[in-house]
């Protein structure tokens, strides 16, 4: 990616984000908001670059909408799950940490499988280290590591893939 | 303020004092930590409410910047936890 | 549109003290983070989204918010997970495997 191309990437995404803050077209607002994004990605162009973004593609933007949506299913049967387990008198847990490993290249991908494992049913990563992904279970059904993956990382990882290939 | 607000607020109140009782009574401090951590995001959805509930829109700022801060300093505290106390 | 609002609002403050439940009477550090985060964050997120749909005009604003609480709060528990496993808190009692002896950076301490 060309330097000018991402700072622009950079402009545009502080732009966006100072006028979701603010949430006003008042002029003064406005020309802040512009100077600041501005100055900021005059000096974070280089850094930005490296973090590695993909760029933006229909197939993408499609898969990322179907992701979301995936997202938020597992998001509500994730908490009506760990509801049942806070509320049963007898707290039915099954507790352990387990290893699974993924096939992604890149840190945002990583990091955007490690929160969306966060945020489903009885998983929640502990630490990310090369391909390999350290995770705790609330209710272990298989200790090792190729059925793991099968069961916790898969669902997302298919079209990760596809997002972030 | 109607009978239904008040009912939601009794509802938060109920499991942010759970959390509290946490937070004094955890028996190590990641228990503490992970209890101010609930406690900041429960927070978070009462002050938006309570925005609602007196209608100012301003309460709405103070709920933003209330969980940037808390995030951050959250961050700030699990890296003090990690290197040991 | 006013009743639609009161419902999802009524649904997160439900799942708001479920999670202060869970988060009392789960017995080790790991569980108390599934309960505070997974249960707060659709809370939150509901309650949130609830109360920009009763009024529509804070929709936006309210919509930031709930992204970014949805954004940050796995981050959060996440880095208090690890600070907890570092810093050497057990696992409950029941237990059944612990398999982070295999992972490279624990298996040298």
């Amino acid at each position: 990616m060309s330097k000018v191309k991402s700072f622009f990437y950079l402009f545009s995404v502080l732009f966006l984000v100072w006028l979701g803050f603010t949430a006003t077209f008042q002029l003064q607002e406005l020309a802040l908001g512009l100077t600041l994004s501005f100055l900021l990605s005059l000096i974070f162009y280089k850094t930005y670059v490296n973090i590695g973004f993909p760029p933006l593609g229909i197939k993408r933007f499609v898969f990322a909408l179907i992701y979301i949506i995936v997202v938020f299913k597992e998001i509500i049967k994730a908490n009506l799950d760990v509801a049942y387990r806070a509320v049963h008198p007898k707290i039915p847990i099954n507790p352990g940490i387990v290893i699974i490993r993924t096939n992604l290249n890149g840190d945002v991908a990583k990091t955007v499988l490690a929160n969306s494992i966060t945020l489903t049913p009885g998983t929640f990563t502990l630490d990310v280290i090369g391909d390999r992904l350290l995770i705790h279970w609330i209710n272990v059904e298989s200790k090792s590591e190729e059925e793991a993956t099968k069961l916790i990382g898969e669902r997302f990882e298919r079209y990760l893939r596809i997002i972030f290939a | 303020m109607n009978a239904i607000t008040i009912l939601f607020l009794s509802i938060i109140c109920l499991g942010l004092f759970l959390s509290f009782l946490r937070m004094l009574s955890g028996p190590t401090a990641p228990d503490r930590a992970v209890a101010v951590d609930t406690m900041t995001t429960i927070i978070v959805a009462t002050l938006v409410l309570v925005a609602f509930i007196l209608e100012r829109y301003i309460y709405l700022d103070v709920a933003l910047v209330y969980s940037l801060i808390s995030f951050v300093g959250l961050v700030a505290l699990a890296r003090f936890l990690e290197k040991g106390f | 549109m006013y009743y639609l609002g009161v419902v999802v609002t009524g649904v997160g403050v439900l799942f708001l003290c479920l999670g202060g439940i869970g988060l009392f009477r789960f017995p080790d550090v790991y569980n108390r983070v599934q309960a505070g985060t997974k249960c707060t964050t659709l809370g939150a997120f509901a309650t949130i989204i609830g109360v920009g749909i009763m009024e529509p005009t804070w929709f936006w604003k309210t919509l930031i918010i709930a992204l970014f609480i949805l954004a940050t709060n796995p981050i959060s528990s996440h880095s208090l997970g690890r600070a907890a496993y570092k810093s050497g808190t057990e696992l409950a009692e029941g237990s059944v495997v612990d398999m982070a002896s295999e992972f490279e950076e624990y298996s040298e301490e």
